[in-house]
Parts: C-alpha cells; structure tokens; sequence
C-alpha cells in the first residue's frame, strides 16, 4: 500500500468527491463553517432535550414540559439562564489556565466535524487521514479538562480531571485498535470513503468492533456508566465544580458537542452513515446519529456508575484484549478471503463476538478474584 | 452456566428501561390534575361552628400548642357562655387534631381544604367570622365519620395510572 502524502494530495483530496454546494475553495470552506457551527449549537439543544425527555419517561416521569410546547424550550431556557449567570473566579484559581480550559476543551469537539460526512462528499475538508485526525484532535479536549481541574485549585476539580485523564489514556487505546478493523474492511481512512465502501452497515461485518467502540466512545466522552469524572454525587461536578456563567456553558456544551460528534462517528463507521433507501442522504445521517445518542441515553438510564479500578479493569482486561483478537480476525479474513461476500463474514462474525464475550466474562477478574467485579 | 455474568443482566435492564418508555409516567400534573385528597384529611385550617359551640373551651385546653385563644362572657340571663372572641393561630397549629377529638358538642372540625399558604404572619390568625364554614372552606371528614362517608373517596396516583396503562 502507497501512504500518499497528505500535504500534498490535500487539496487534490477534496476533488476526489466534488462538492454540488457553491463553487470555489474558500465558498465551501465558509459555507461548511457555518454550517457546522449551527449543526452543533442546534443539535446540542436538541439532544439535551431528547435526554432529558428520554431520560424522564424512562425513569416513569415526565421530563421538563413547561416551557414552550412540550418543553421544547427548555434548553433555550437553560441557555439564557446560564449565560445572566455571573462568571466566578476562584481567588486561588490560575486566572489564566481557568479562563483558557472551557475554550481549548470546546473547538476540538467543532474541529471533528470538519471531517464528518453529511452526505455524498459534503464536508468542509475530505481528508483522506479522516479518522486518524479524529483520533489525534479528540484527545486534545482531555488537555481542556485537565487545564480545568487544574485551574481550578479545587481538590474534587482536580481528582475529577485525574480520573478524565486516567481513564482516556486507557480507553483511546480498545478504540483505536477498533477503527483500524473498520479501516481494514473499507481499505480507506476518508470518512466518505469509509461510507462510500459500507455496502452491509459495519454494525454486522464488525459486531464486536461496534460493541468494543461503543463502550470505549461512552468512557472516552464520560457518558454513564462511565461518568465517573464528574460524579455528581462523589466529586460535586468534577472538573467543572469551580465554573460558572458562560464558562460552565462552554464546558455542558461540550458534555453534549462530544456525544453528538461521537454519535456521528459511530454512524459513520458501523451504521453507514448518509447511506438509506427513500429519505435524502443527509436526512438518514441525522436519524442515525440521533439514534445513536438515544442507545447512549439508554445505557445512562439503565447502568450504575462503575468504580475507578471497574473502569481501568475494562479498560485494560476486557476491551483491550478483545479488540485486538477483534483486530486480528479481521485481518485474517481479508487477507485469506479478499473476494468473497461480506454476508459470509456478517454470520461468522457475530457468532465469533458472542463466543468472545461469553469467554472473556468468564476471564474477567478484578483484584485476582478476591473483589466482586 | 448463569448468563447474568455474560451481559445478559444489562440486557435485561435495558429492556426494563425502554419497557418504561412506552407507558404512561406514574406522575399527576399537579395544577391541572388534582386527585382526591384523604376524606379524614387534617386539612391547614380549623372550622368553628358558632351555633354549636358553648365557649367550654376545652379545646384550648386540649391544644398542646396552645393556638387557641377564646375570651367569653357570663350570660346569667339564658344560664350559659357567650363567646366573645374566638382566635386560632393556625401558624401554630400542628394538625393533630386534638382539639377536634376533644370537642363535647361538635363544635369543631379539621378543615379539607389545602393550598392555604400566605404571605405574611399575622394573616394566618384566624378568628371568628373567618373560622365558619364556606363553600371554600370545606369541612373534613376527620373524626366525624358521617361526614366523612358523604365526601368523595380518595384517588390513589397508583389507581388512576394502572387504570391509564391498562387503556393503552
């Protein structure tokens, strides 16, 4: 395989799939920025309320349904009231680190969707390192929080941001290892490409990737069960204890920027992306990514909050192990079998993932067996 | 082999879960919803009967919080008490309903109304006039079961979703 050099195929890369949208580099480049600013602002508000809507039947109560009709308005509520809020400082605090965190943890949420594709070739750069530039910018948000629990000189901000840090050095590894299964069926790392070449969703070919990658993008964006850097009822609110007003705004529009980009992700490796029968493109993109943060309101409903030695022991046992023998299969079956249908692959795999899952429980110990796991 | 070790036990809380998603919440609107208060309710407030009472002021002595304050006079014409002034500090009240139970002629009822908050202190002494029953201050069935069995019986939040889960 030739790795061709990204610096210079970058502008040739986004010709490989020519925009329909207005003409010209810097048209698109405008266009795409807008829109995806306003996709995320939008969507964030949206989801909050599908969570807290979602959340509230699923625990037989009815959710916020006060403001506007059916509660629509909340979220819009929740925004103004945040930002009247009045922005407290620590007298302690590292005024400079304090003030930087909420920023540099927020525009690497943004920068991943430069990548993401709404539909066939819409997305503001197509580069053909796509996922591999997820991986390396969603890693910086973790600088933001740290710089946060940091600043802050709060003891629970700092344990809080400690526990981030922890667990999304251990929890990028299970998810990198993932994707590269993904990578080797689709022979590509442009997000489009990845989409272009899903003739079966990936959800089928790659059962154990998805399940692997689900768990580990639930840790890595601190969803329940995972959530246990910003415990509210151990560490206050965690990293984000000593914040208020706008900055604490910028830090729950990260909370929910990260799911919905995570979300995105997921549909665009496992579910196809923009492809479906009927709907436009990028109609189906928004109704599986949707779908996708709705299992993660799910699992927040249904799961209890895991420990921190619980959290590293999946990490570091279960996940890891399990996605490079997932890593492993994969590369044998395309190497040894390159021509055959995916639909054999689809039956083998799935019962392959449920043998896997079934052994490594047996496997699992915490502390040699001597703690309930 | 128990699959409750193998996931199986997250599958089945998930189907719980989403299980509640599809049926009615156990919860009741509260300004626009009411249920049925209890018929015996200890209501906020006291209702005095003016025609029954004899101002024996048992209740005020009855009354551990001493919220009952009743001044009478001699009517040596017709051989009884007048009541002169009869005040209830119902900010004192503990709605334990003594002086109901204590009542030789009657005289006195829990109330059945709720919702009786005010603004300021002084406006939750009641006395005289303000004590007699009114079509908004209801009377409870509260140790005085004939009165009871004439208001309607209570609705269980319980009742009414059962009674809505099993109409979807």
């Amino acid at each position: 395989m030739v790795i061709p050099d990204f610096a210079l195929n970058a502008p040739l890369a986004m010709q490989v799939t020519p925009a329909d949208w207005p003409g010209g580099y810097w048209w698109h480049w405008l266009f795409f920025t807008i829109i995806i600013i306003a996709f995320v602002l939008i969507m964030v508000m949206g989801v909050i309320y599908i969570e807290r809507r979602g959340m509230g039947r699923m625990q037989s109560r009815l959710g916020p349904n006060r403001t506007g009709p059916f509660g629509l308005l909340q979220p819009v509520a929740d925004a103004i009231k945040v930002l009247l809020k009045e922005n407290i400082v620590p007298a302690t605090a590292d005024k400079v680190v304090h003030w930087l965190a909420p920023i540099i943890a927020f525009s690497p949420v943004l920068m991943i969707f430069a990548v993401i594709p709404f539909q066939n070739g819409a997305l503001l750069a197509d580069l053909n390192i796509g996922i591999l530039y997820i991986i390396a910018v969603s890693s910086v948000a973790t600088v933001g929080v740290f710089m946060a629990g940091w600043g802050s000189s709060n003891k629970y901000s700092l344990l809080g941001a400690m526990r981030n840090v922890a667990a999304i050095v251990s929890y990028e590894i299970p998810l990198a290892l993932t994707i590269v299964g993904v990578i080797i069926f689709s022979g590509s790392l442009s997000m489009n490409q990845i989409v272009v070449a899903q003739d079966i969703p990936y959800i089928l070919v790659q059962p154990l990737g998805f399940l692997l990658f689900f768990i580990a993008a639930s840790a890595e964006i601190n969803r329940s069960p995972f959530d246990l850097m910003e415990a509210d009822s151990e560490l206050t609110a965690g990293f984000h204890t000593e914040y208020s007003g706008m900055k604490f705004a910028m830090f729950y529009l990260v909370e929910y920027a990260e799911a919905i980009a995570m979300s995105a992700i997921i549909t665009t490796l496992f579910l196809s992306g923009w492809r479906g029968p009927f709907l436009p493109p990028w109609l189906w993109f928004l109704i599986k990514t949707l779908v996708v943060f709705f299992v993660m309101v799910w699992t927040r409903t249904t799961l209890p909050r895991v420990r921190i030695d619980q959290l590293m022991a999946l990490a570091w046992k279960f996940l890891f192990p399990l996605a490079l023998v997932n890593l492993f299969i994969t590369a044998i079956e395309v190497i040894f079998w390159p021509d055959i249908s995916q639909w054999i692959f689809v039956g083998v795999n799935i019962v392959i993932a449920a043998l896997l899952v079934i052994l490594w429980s047996k496997l699992f110990k915490i502390g040699w067996g001597r703690l309930e796991v | 082999m128990k699959f409750e070790n193998y996931g199986i036990g997250i599958i089945k809380g998930m189907a719980v879960t989403i299980s509640h998603l599809f049926r009615h919440p156990t919860v009741s609107q509260f300004p626009e919803q009411r249920l049925n208060i209890s018929r015996r309710s200890r209501g906020n407030e006291l209702v005095w009967s003016r025609e029954k009472c004899t101002g024996c002021a048992t209740c005020a002595k009855a009354c551990p919080q001493g919220a009952i304050e009743i001044i009478t006079s001699t009517n040596l014409k017709e051989n009884k008490y007048e009541v002169e002034k009869y005040k209830v500090d119902t900010g004192y009240c503990i709605q334990c309903g003594l002086c109901v139970e204590a009542c030789p002629y009657d005289a006195l009822f829990m109330g059945y109304s709720y919702e009786r908050a005010k603004y300021r202190r002084n406006d939750l002494i009641q006395a005289d006039d303000e004590l007699l029953e009114s079509p908004e201050r209801p009377v409870s069935g509260y140790f005085h079961p004939e009165i009871a069995e004439k208001l309607p019986k209570q609705t269980l939040l319980v009742e009414k979703v059962t009674e809505k889960r099993k109409q979807e």
